[in-house]
């Protein structure tokens, strides 16, 4: 197993590509990649959505045959010895493969059995593996009962019933709490250095790559640079900055670096902004901080973010110099924009009941005996970005519905623009634009069509219509695609689509449910530029996210678990509290969360 | 490679069957297609579909009342299949006909007695509503029948001859009573069986899919011959469970005879559950939702078993092309085999050609699922 007389590497690709038809062409999913992922090792395969992680896992898994190339799996050809490769091999897909109508055990019996492992060896790799996911207890319950973690391990332990050679997870941390993904990681890193088994996995949070022991970047079907991340973020040495503006608005300062020449990322963390420089630029003070002498500014250690940031950013100016316009201008025109007209319509600061636009006070939500949210109160103000983070099944969403008025609440009080939804709701609506997880959007119609429709769905007419629809069309960049069709536009522009859709009637509420998830980092940023810019012309928006980082864009938060509010306040005062005994506060959200959900359980 | 996979896929067969239970166990959509779907379906063709015509409405016009007339007028009430109303005059009995409220007329003309002997023959006159076709035939040779027996009877009882040569024997085979649910329980249950088979292994299979637990069991040192091997002897047991059902129903709830053999019964249904396991598993393999398979199932499967198997229709009458078709029908070769066992017995020179042809259907479902189905997502 440690690799004395088969080849060095684990995994290796000569020149593979992957086609899929769509349409009436075929997309090219992997373009002629070649790579080599050593034994022994965590490899973390880094991309946003359809950049050809998973295609890449399954070719690996003999799930699907390349149009093009050989790969090599465990020294074995794939296109000749695809059972032996499954023997040696074990994959845990996204869904994690599990039987929802079979229990914990159940399920563990039958993967015992599909990869032929003795009974006799059967009792004792059982406790193993239920000591390390610490699924012990749950032995009889069935799979489809446990929370989201807990099917992860379960998912995992599954995978493991006979300890593979190589072990690929896909996306294993998705939708999953950090503190679940903490102790993924925690068994995936145990099983490298006590099993020496290698080990391929596929993430979207970039701040798991920084735990991988080489990085493999992937982006649209090519890889983008491999190594260490010690290596890409040494890259990125002498570049990042941080930036703290004494009394103003972060996110304005943000804005205003963002736009700044020479600068490739301005991000928010924690009280500043994260400021991460070009390489033909020599960082200087007075240049970026024309009109901030008393900011504070220190230079910090770069992440692997920072690279990843920088490469896409360069990849984009280098082959996409006539789709410039989609890029850095296009920020400042969507947010520009966005302030003109919020500011020529109506003011919304009135409600006509007064009072905060959000206010929620000991609302429950039952579901048979089983409170999804329980008195949960907070209430969120004028032009404030008020987050609601929580894994999955925290009750973000059901308290989401709640205040769109989709759904009744079981108890408490709810009012939303000044109007309590139990009598209201309607007229409530009509004030409040909501994105959903899934961006409603009708696929096989138009852009155009798409913007049409909605407009009338919200009433709009004549040349109120036409005025919103060329907002939408130009504000979103959009113009160039208008006629095409909206299921087949990249994720990013679907996202756009569906805000621009959310914000025809300039409701001045704005629900975003998760509006990030699986968006990758460069969309995510010009998203969140849109976001501030309504905030800054006087919406108010209520965004659930699971990204620890974006929780830091939010003037307020609240954390939810299990249907309550743990913590709510400001990020650096939730990071304050979740500190640790000698009143340092939590280096990240991410730690706050873990420390509070640790706390609250202990 | 099958030597190899010997123990160890004698070991993964074992487990895939017994996950396939306990999820038929805690799954009740399984047991509800095998079990619950015969019942109803059984007792809603059983019950409310008959060819058989009773208690029709008929309008009885007497012109003129005498002993003759009130004798067959007596004997038409005395049978089950009229319910007669007399009616005082043809244009009330025409109106009653057209708003629905009889079925037939029978006029009785005013000379009817004194005609009754003449060579010219009766003086009565039939009026049928002839927009079901099928019914309007029945009645008329339901009325024929009980005409013929009441001349015939009158004939003898008198001592005088009949005008015409009547002498009708009926000698009715295999169904005696003609009771059309003796031949359509039969018929019925092929259809059912059909779309229990089929049903089952497409929406299981496309339910791995959507789940991605298929993706998961792709990747482990499974054979795709063990999977589908995993998947028909569980269903393959729950669908003989559920034609056990329908077989008691029909013999102890409808009380059709059964003149054939169990045995006969037992392994021509196990040929024909093995043909539509194998239909299942082929729509299974280009539909991969559940929504998309039970569709393709009912279309491909239940269709034209219900309209083209000859259990409702009769093959014979329709036009060549059509007749055609129905060789690939799977479940036309089982109604002529369920029919036979039931109503005659075990006629080998029936059943052999069509449990031969089943044979061949079930090789070739099974045999293009397996060589279709591969271990690749695409």
């Amino acid at each position: 197993m440690d690799g004395v007389d088969g080849p060095e590497a684990a995994l290796s690709l000569e020149n593979v590509s992957k086609t899929f038809p769509r349409g009436e062409g075929r997309v090219e999913v992997l373009k002629g990649i070649s790579l080599e992922i050593r034994k022994g090792r965590v490899t973390g395969l880094i991309g946003p959505d359809g950049a050809g992680k998973t295609t890449l896992m399954r070719l690996a898994v003999c799930l699907l045959e390349p149009d093009d190339g050989t790969l090599t799996v465990m020294g074995m050809d794939a296109a000749r010895e695809p059972l032996a490769i499954q023997s040696a091999v074990r994959y845990m897909p996204q869904q994690f493969g599990l039987y929802e109508d079979l229990s914990v055990q159940e399920n563990l019996d039958l993967y015992a059995d599909l990869q032929g492992v003795a009974p006799s060896d059967r009792e004792e790799r059982y406790a193993e593996l239920t000591q390390m996911t610490r699924l012990g207890d749950f032995t009889d319950r069935l799979a489809g009962r446990l929370s989201g973690g807990m099917k992860q391990k379960l998912g995992l332990a599954c995978t493991l019933v006979r300890p593979p050679e190589l072990l690929i997870l896909d996306e294993p941390t998705v939708g999953v709490d950090p503190v679940s993904r903490r102790e993924l990681w925690s068994i995936v890193s145990r099983l490298v250095e006590e099993e020496g088994m290698s080990v391929l996995l596929s993430t979207a949070y970039l701040d798991e790559a920084e735990k991988c022991d080489e990085v493999i970047l992937l982006h649209e079907g090519e890889i983008l640079g491999q190594g260490p991340p010690g290596d890409f973020t040494k890259e990125q040495e002498g570049r990042a900055y941080w930036v703290k503006p004494p009394a103003e608005k972060k996110r304005d300062v943000q804005w205003r670096l963002s736009r700044r020449d020479g600068v490739v990322d301005a991000v928010i963390q924690g009280d500043g902004v994260r400021v991460v420089m070009g390489h033909d630029e020599e960082p200087d003070r007075d240049a970026l901080l024309q009109d901030g002498e008393d900011f504070e500014f220190e230079p910090v250690d770069p992440r692997f973010e920072d690279s990843y940031v920088a490469i896409l950013q360069s990849r984009r100016d280098e082959d996409a110099k006539d789709m410039a316009a989609e890029a850095a201008p296009q920020r400042s025109d969507a947010s520009e924009r966005t302030n003109v007209d919020k500011s020529g319509g109506e003011s919304p600061g009135e409600s006509p009941g007064g009072g905060p636009p959000i206010d929620v006070e000991n609302v429950r939500r039952r579901f048979g005996d089983f409170y999804a949210v329980k008195d949960v109160s907070f209430s969120v103000d004028h032009g404030e970005v008020f987050g609601l983070l929580g894994a999955n099944g925290a009750g973000k969403t059901t308290t989401f519905r709640m205040l769109c008025g989709l759904l009744p609440a079981s108890g408490g009080k709810l009012r939303v623009a000044g109007l309590d939804l139990r009598r209201a709701a309607a007229k409530a609506r009509a004030r409040i634009g909501y994105m959903s997880q899934k961006f409603s959007l009708y696929g096989n119609l138009s852009v155009m069509e798409n913007l049409k429709f909605f407009s009338s769905a919200y009433n709009l007419k004549g040349k109120q219509r036409r005025d919103r629809i060329d907002w939408a069309l130009e504000g979103f960049d959009l113009k160039k695609r208008a006629e095409a069709e909206s299921g087949q536009l990249p994720l990013g522009y679907k996202q756009r689509l569906a805000l621009a859709c959310a914000l025809m009637h300039e409701p001045e509420i704005l629900f975003l449910d998760e509006p990030t998830s699986g968006v990758d980092p460069m969309a995510r940023r010009e998203f969140w530029d849109v976001i501030n810019a309504l905030a800054g012309a006087g919406v108010t928006v209520l965004v659930t996210t699971h990204f620890m980082e974006e929780a830091e864009y939010c003037d307020r938060l609240a954390i939810m678990v299990a249907g309550e509010i743990l913590a709510l306040g400001a990020p650096a005062e939730i990071k304050a509290r979740a500190g640790n005994s000698k009143d340092e506060p939590a280096a990240s959200m991410e730690e706050a969360f873990i420390a509070l959900i640790e706390d609250s359980s202990a | 490679m099958k030597q190899q996979s010997a123990p160890g896929g004698f070991r993964r067969l074992r487990g895939l069957v017994r996950k396939e239970f306990y999820q038929i166990v805690r799954d009740p959509s399984a047991i509800a297609i095998a079990f619950l779907m015969p019942v109803g379906l059984l007792i809603l063709f059983g019950y409310g579909v008959s060819l058989d015509a009773k208690h029709v409405p008929i309008a009885i016009v007497v012109e003129t009342p005498d002993a003759a007339a009130a004798d067959l007028t007596r004997s038409f009430e005395m049978t089950d299949y009229f319910d007669p109303v007399r009616m005082p005059n043809m244009p009330a009995a025409a109106d009653a006909l057209t708003r629905h409220r009889v079925d037939a007329i029978l006029h009785l003309q005013g000379n009817f007695a004194s005609r009754l002997h003449e060579k010219e023959g009766a003086p009565i006159g039939v009026v049928i509503n002839g927009v079901d076709a099928n019914t309007a035939r029945l009645i008329s040779g339901y009325i024929e029948g009980i005409w013929l027996k009441w001349l015939g009877d009158r004939a003898r009882s008198e001592g005088f001859e009949l005008s015409m040569p009547v002498d009708l024997r009926h000698r009715i085979w295999f169904n005696a009573e003609v009771r059309s649910r003796n031949f359509l329980v039969p018929g019925l249950i092929a259809v059912i069986m059909t779309l229990i088979g089929a049903l089952l292994t497409a929406m299981v299979m496309a339910r791995e899919w959507e789940r991605g637990t298929m993706e998961a069991l792709l990747v482990t040192p499974v054979t795709m011959r063990e999977i589908i091997l995993g998947k028909l002897i569980p269903y393959f047991i729950l669908g003989m469970g559920g034609m056990a059902l329908s077989v008691a129903m029909a013999l102890w709830v409808f009380d059709v005879p059964l003149r054939g053999s169990i045995w006969m019964l037992t392994a021509t249904s196990a040929l024909f559950l093995l043909a539509a396991l194998g239909m299942g598993l082929l729509i299974s393999i280009a539909a991969k939702n559940q929504f998309v398979a039970g569709q393709t199932a009912i279309v491909v499967t239940f269709l034209p078993a219900f309209l083209l198997s000859g259990f409702l229709f009769d093959i014979g009458s329709m036009p060549e092309a059509v007749q055609f078709i129905t060789h690939i029908v799977a479940a036309r070769y089982f109604v002529a085999i369920l029919q036979t066992v039931f109503l005659a017995g075990d006629i080998p020179s029936v059943i052999l050609p069509n449990a031969a042809a089943l044979v061949l259907m079930a090789a070739i479902f099974l045999g293009l699922s397996r060589k279709k189905a591969r271990k690749r997502l695409e």
